[in-house]
């Protein structure tokens, strides 16, 4: 069976057993809303300084999220032993890579979509008018920390203090993603917006390297 | 119920050596299984038993030697491999979808053809018709060992590896597994399992091997030498 199609039927199930509980979308929504009305607190939202430091609050705040919602990803797996079910099941083990990380960043993106208004109305920021280039960065940095969350959540759900790996391992990786995306939405919520195509490029060319990264050395991350 | 196995694949393990941390869980096992043979592996807890299935199963990666199933194309393709059925310890199925939505997710993943057809008739054998709209975790340990079971028969495979299979069954279930097995066993499929003593289960087998720390310290095909083998006498 080719890749695409066992990473179509992983991806089914992926969606149809979150959408079945809603266990990490609710929590991920809860918890980003939290921590966007505990940023509110250390200064006044309605201010310029709102434009200034709210694109970095708000990708924090994703980065954040996401290492709460890639943790289960591979633990998942391991209740049951099912991801020795799926590596006997595939033909080629980027298929379970790559459903994973594609429910990955759509979870994360149906977050930020979610959160966004949020945002907007909490920090005083239009967006309207730049919404469909805020899906797009969304969507390049979601994909990016979905990546590179997904390779890694592999590795710590085999390891010791699994719990406190992932963060540890993934923040610092992803330090390049979060200065990007917030540099190109910064420019987005501007008085006069503008497209940082600098920015957007860094974010393709990051994606494009973990994908590659993943697709050759993924197999020897499921291995025992 | 069980098709005939068209060509049962052989499995050769040559000097197999697995170390875990500088610990070996198995040493230099070298063992030829024929096809249509049904072995059965003994040992006390950590003699490799495990450890010696999932590399067969080409779950594990031994640091030394090699595994190989008589039949396959030598490739390093997955297509040129033959694809045991494998049931472990675990369930391997996901406790969130049911019974049928489990099947049919391994039968696409793994291009059985009509995949819905396929599922039914497995969910028959194993007794779990009623019940197939049912999630899994709803379930008896020894209804999901059977959700289990019919996991690993969904290709029909030309060899199996079970890992004490009878775990959580019941006596019914045990008897059961056992006629599942002699179905398997004379349909012409390989059979590679581990037991604890012997049992229904372990009356099918041609042949006991047994292990104790990582090496083979008996191998017969002899009845009164298996019961001796598959007891542990000696140790």
């Amino acid at each position: 069976m080719s890749l695409l199609a066992n990473t179509g039927v992983l991806l089914g199930k992926e969606l149809k057993t979150e959408f079945r509980s809603r266990e990490l979308l609710t929590t991920t929504v809860v918890f980003i809303i939290i921590v966007l009305v505990l940023f509110s607190f250390t200064f006044d939202p309605l201010s310029d300084e709102a434009r200034r430091f709210g694109s970095g609050l708000l990708w924090l705040a994703f980065l954040f999220a996401a290492s709460l919602m890639l943790q289960p990803c591979f633990l998942r797996e391991q209740a049951n032993d099912t991801l020795s079910a799926l590596r006997l099941s595939v033909s080629d083990p980027f298929a379970i890579f790559l459903a994973k990380l594609a429910a990955n960043t759509l979870f994360l993106m149906i977050t930020e979509l979610l959160l966004l208004p949020v945002f907007a109305v909490m920090y005083s920021v239009p967006v309207l008018g730049v919404l469909h280039w805020l899906t797009l960065v969304f969507f390049l940095g979601s994909l990016g920390v979905s990546t590179a969350g997904t390779a890694l959540s592999s590795i710590s759900a085999q390891a010791r203090m699994r719990e406190l790996l992932l963060p540890l391992l993934l923040l610092p990786m992803l330090t390049p993603i979060l200065i990007a995306s917030t540099e190109v939405t910064a420019a987005l919520l501007d008085r006069s917006p503008y497209v940082l195509w600098k920015g957007i490029g860094f974010l393709v060319a990051f994606d494009i390297v973990f994908l590659t990264a993943l697709w050759l050395f993924g197999e020897y991350l499921l291995e025992e | 119920m069980t098709p005939r196995v068209a060509s049962p694949a052989g499995i050769r393990f040559e000097n197999v050596e697995k170390r875990y941390a500088g610990l070996y869980a198995l040493r230099r096992v070298s063992l030829e299984v024929a096809p249509g043979e049904c072995v059965v592996l003994a040992g006390r807890n950590g003699s490799g038993k495990t450890t010696l299935l999932r590399i067969a199963a080409r779950l594990v990666r031994p640091s030394g030697g090699n595994v190989s199933y008589s039949g396959e194309s030598g490739g390093e393709k997955a297509s040129d491999r033959v694809r045991p059925g494998f049931v472990a310890h675990a369930t391997m199925v996901y406790d969130e979808l049911t019974a049928e939505e489990n099947l049919l997710l391994f039968a696409r993943l793994q291009g059985v053809e009509r995949p819905e057809e396929r599922v039914a008739a497995l969910l028959a054998e194993v007794s779990l018709t009623e019940r197939s709209k049912s999630l899994v975790r709803t379930f008896s340990r020894g209804m999901r060992q059977r959700v289990a079971i019919a996991r690993a028969l969904l290709t029909a495979p030309s060899a199996m590896l079970l890992d004490e299979p009878a775990t959580g069954l019941d006596s019914q279930g045990i008897s059961w597994l056992a006629g599942t097995l002699r179905g398997m066993r004379d349909a012409g499929c390989t059979l590679l399992m581990s037991l604890h003593g012997e049992s229904e289960i372990s009356a099918l087998a041609t042949r006991g091997i047994r292990l104790d720390a990582g090496t083979v310290v008996g191998d017969t095909n002899a009845g009164a030498d298996m019961s001796a083998v598959l007891a542990g006498a000696g140790e």
